[in-house]
């Protein structure tokens, strides 16, 4: 007599056995398995297809990326793009980012929306020393950056004078999706994929995270002239010579410091005689 | 607004009442002002807003102008309005600096005028200008230990030098 | 108890007899007391214990980071010093630096909420010692830009408010509309907020095409909004009984004080510059103005919402009469000139050079301008001396004045009423500190 089996659930054509056979292997190793009987690789197989596996580094920095608790700290008038970027057209909850704590102990994100005022100076940095670590902070705005349009006495330039700052956005205000695009650029840094932006293509050339020494002065470039703003006639001592004014650009593809980098390699070749750069005096013995 | 005549009648009227307290006045854009003494801003005050004639009974706005480098230096306007007439008028009280490096002084109006406890306060914080008989002279938007006089001109405006390309070694702490 | 009125908190003694002092705070005499539990021995002496507490700068209640000392006994506040300073930017020092087209972006950044008010005020107050007229269109787009700023500010007002009251919801409501507003201030100048569009004899540009379909959907659909936000609270018991009968400051009051603004109106004094004084040609518009009577919280929430209701009816009139013609004034010494003209007019071109180079000298004078704004009456005082920088500017921000009535609307309540006060009160940090 045939029975019919019609299955309630389906399961997904990858776990049914294609034949009776493969049925009948798939009941030994599974009787093997519950003996401890399997082997290595088969093990393995069979762990790696029904468990994900990863440290617990990643796994912990996927969670507090996705689940960051911003403090109310509303200064100026991005805070009023703060608020609207809570509100429902832009969303922050999609990103875990809503659940704005009064408590800088129960937040581990702070961002500094507004202008930084000399009298709230010791407020933020007390606020700041109350979060728990780990916590993050970002600069909103123009004027939390670098002093912004303030550049008087009442505004400290930039609060990473005083804080470790994460994140800088720019704007005055930033848009809402500015901020959420600054949001989601701290995520990648604390999952451990910062976006590192210009710093990747300039090998962040001029800024305190690079060990080579910064060499100040004009690049050389065809001059035909020495204009004041070049920096040549008026910081750097005697006017460079006509051959020096006329040098070639040595590598023209590159632009920028990477030309001044390939400049560099060139002149510690001792075949190789260009001039230096005439704003370089200080290395002169 | 009192036009130019009726600006010249008040203060005739208030010459009349208090002698010397009007030193002038000046009509300019449609708008009167009365220049006072600033010994006796209280009682002009008093005065414009109890005669029935007159009854400024709301102080719009107590500020200060510091007008270096002409003499006096600075002067604090009290601008007062009239509502049931929608008249404004301002009056200037003179007052000019110290010579021995005191804060000048005047009398302060928040008895007359309540609104005037913070402008007051705010007058003093930035200009230096001590009001006499105020309950609680002391800064309000600077901090507490702030030294100096912000809004006087000859008061730095602040800030830090912006950084060139040429000028990043001659700033302090910026390149190693 | 009666809902409406409030019990006076016993805590003044200065009306009990000698024998009633001696009696404890349930009415015992020591002889009753001796004997008793030690527990109920500590209700012996009535124990008036003056508690302050600091609340800010960093608070969620507040509206900004203002510091308040509150003296309390209990729950009931005995005194309240407000501290403030935590944003000041030294914006009118700032301004003396600067040509007056620079000024505008600095002084619009003062009040954060109502930024068309800060440049009208201060535009206008050039204006008038330039003697200088700005055509009827202008005037008509700049007053559509106040009123929907106006709308903008009062809802975010509002929707604090709500969001400090507890009832979130309104918030989001609020910022809702508040985002349509600001898609219509992107499409007339670029800026959601900030938007520098108001200049020195006009506006900065014409409208868009487009423009004005926006307005007038906007305007279509705000009416049945507002009514969406009465129903949210409007009836709700808690609401009612956090905002009834609270904060009640007399007009009198009030005007010694020197508040203006919506506070003003809710306690009854009509005193609105835009009906007054003709700093703009609000008259050729129909639209009324909200009064209040009682002069508690529910009535400034009324005010507010009203005043939405009029704003809209505002907007709506300067859409559909906008005046055809220049939206900005002609004089070249102070307006740059179109720019087609650079190409073929020498003088043009000089102009253009001399205004963006060093910018308009305005001869000496000095004068103070007030206008009506979302919170009161914001006047900016000029002191103009003939170069191309302002001497001195000043802004007489309402809500530096408002913020004196913060005492004596609290004393006397329940700190919760405090946080419902200076909710209600409206006040911008970034006006008060500057």
């Amino acid at each position: 007599m045939d029975v019919e089996r019609t299955k309630l659930r389906g399961l997904s054509p990858l776990d049914q056995p294609r034949s009776p056979e493969e049925l009948r292997i798939r009941q030994l190793r599974a009787r093997d398995m519950l003996r401890g009987d399997i082997d290595d690789a088969d093990l393995d197989e069979y762990v790696e297809s029904r468990v994900m596996t990863t440290t617990l580094e990643r796994a912990q920095n996927w969670a507090r990326g996705n689940s960051m608790f911003p403090a109310t700290f509303g200064l100026a008038c991005c805070a009023i793009e703060m608020m609207s970027m809570v509100s429902a057209r832009y969303d922050t909850a999609r990103f875990g980012a809503e659940v704005f704590r009064a408590s800088p102990r129960q937040a581990d994100m702070l961002i500094l929306s507004g202008r930084v005022s000399i009298k709230m100076v010791p407020v933020i940095r007390r606020i700041y020393d109350q979060m728990l670590e780990p916590k993050w902070v970002l600069s909103m705005g123009a004027c939390s950056s670098s002093g912004g349009m303030f550049a008087n006495y009442a505004v400290v330039q930039g609060a990473d004078k005083f804080l470790p700052v994460d994140i800088h956005i720019p704007g005055c205000p930033p848009r809402p999706e500015a901020l959420i695009y600054g949001i989601l650029k701290l995520q990648r840094k604390i999952f451990g994929e910062p976006d590192l932006g210009w710093r990747e293509r300039y090998k962040a050339y001029g800024t305190e995270e690079d060990e080579r020494p910064w060499k100040s002065g004009p690049l050389s470039v065809q001059r035909v002239g020495a204009a004041p703003s070049d920096g040549i006639v008026e910081s750097h001592g005697s006017p460079p010579s006509d051959a020096e004014l006329h040098a070639p650009i040595s590598h023209p593809e590159l632009s920028g410091h990477e030309a001044h980098d390939a400049w560099e390699e060139a002149a510690d070749d001792e075949r190789v005689t260009t001039s230096r750069p005439p704003g370089d005096r200080r290395g002169d013995a | 607004m009192p036009d130019a005549p009726g600006l010249e009648l008040i203060a005739h009227e208030v010459n009349e009442r208090h002698q010397g307290a009007i030193v002038g006045s000046t009509y300019e854009h449609g708008q009167a002002a009365l220049l006072a003494d600033k010994d006796r801003i209280r009682e002009v005050l008093d005065y414009l807003r109890d005669a029935p004639a007159h009854e400024y009974r709301f102080l719009a706005s107590l500020h200060a102008a510091d007008y270096l480098p002409a003499e006096p230096r600075f002067a604090v306007h009290y601008e007062l309005l009239n509502m049931p007439r929608v008249e404004r008028l301002r009056v200037k009280a003179l007052v000019p600096d110290t010579e021995d490096g005191s804060m000048p002084e005047l009398d302060s109006v928040v008895e007359i005028f309540p609104t005037a406890d913070f402008q007051e306060r705010e007058v003093y914080d930035f200009f230096g200008i001590c009001f006499r008989g105020h309950p609680d002279m002391r800064r309000i938007l600077m901090p507490e230990d702030y030294v100096g006089w912000p809004q006087r001109r000859d008061f730095p405006v602040g800030g830090e030098p912006v950084i060139f390309t040429n000028t990043e070694d001659t700033v302090p702490g910026w390149t190693r | 108890m009666n809902p409406t009125t409030r019990p006076i908190p016993e805590y003044a003694d200065t009306n009990r007899t000698q024998e009633q002092l001696g009696r404890d705070a349930i009415g015992r005499t020591e002889a009753q007391v001796i004997g008793t539990s030690p527990i109920e021995r500590t209700a012996l002496e009535r124990e008036e214990e003056l508690f302050t507490i600091n609340m800010g700068p960093h608070h969620p209640a507040t509206h900004g980071v203002l510091r308040l000392l509150v003296s309390l006994e209990g729950e009931v506040v005995h005194d309240l010093k407000p501290v403030m300073g935590y944003v000041h930017t030294g914006i009118e020092k700032s301004c003396e630096d600067k040509s007056y087209w620079k000024v505008i972006p600095f002084i619009e950044r003062m009040d954060y909420l109502s930024y068309f008010f800060n440049m009208e005020a201060f535009c206008g107050a050039t204006e008038q010692l330039l003697e200088l007229e700005i055509p009827p269109r202008a005037a008509w787009l700049r007053i559509l830009h106040l009123e929907l700023n106006r709308i903008h500010s009062h809802l975010v007002g509002l929707g604090t408010t709500a969001l400090d009251l507890g009832a979130i919801s309104m918030f989001w409501y609020c910022f809702r509309e508040r985002d349509k507003v600001l898609d219509l201030f992107e499409m007339s100048s670029g800026q959601r907020m900030h938007t520098r569009y108001f200049q020195v004899g006009g506006v900065a540009e014409d409208i868009p095409v487009g423009f004005a379909e926006r307005v007038l959907a906007f305007c279509a659909d705000m009416p049945e909004r507002i009514d969406q936000y009465v129903d949210l609270i409007d009836q709700n018991e808690i609401f009612l009984q956090r905002t009834k009968n609270v904060g009640v400051v007399s007009r009198e009051r009030l005007l010694e004080l020197g508040v203006t603004g919506p506070l003003l109106r809710a306690a009854g004094e009509p005193w609105d510059l835009r009906k007054v004084s003709g700093y703009l040609p609000y008259s050729d518009f129909d639209f009324n103005v909200p009064i209040g009577t009682v002069g508690d919280n529910y009535d400034r929430y009324r005010v507010r919402l009203t005043e939405m209701r009029e704003s809209v009816r505002i907007i709506e009139q300067a859409i559909e009469g906008l005046p055809d013609g220049p939206w900005i004034a002609d004089d070249r010494k102070v307006v740059l000139p179109p720019r087609h003209e650079l190409g073929t007019s020498m003088e043009a071109l000089i102009h253009h050079f001399k205004l963006v180079t060093e910018g308009f000298r305005v001869p000496p004078g000095e004068v103070y301008y007030p206008i009506e704004g979302p919170r009161g009456e914001y006047g900016v005082f000029l002191v103009a001396d003939g170069s191309a920088k302002p001497v001195r500017v000043h802004m007489r921000d309402p809500s530096f004045v408002n913020l004196q009535a913060l005492r004596e609307m609290c004393v006397g309540g329940y700190v919760a009423d405090l946080i419902a006060n200076l909710a209600m009160l409206d006040p911008i940090l970034g006006g008060i500190d500057r």
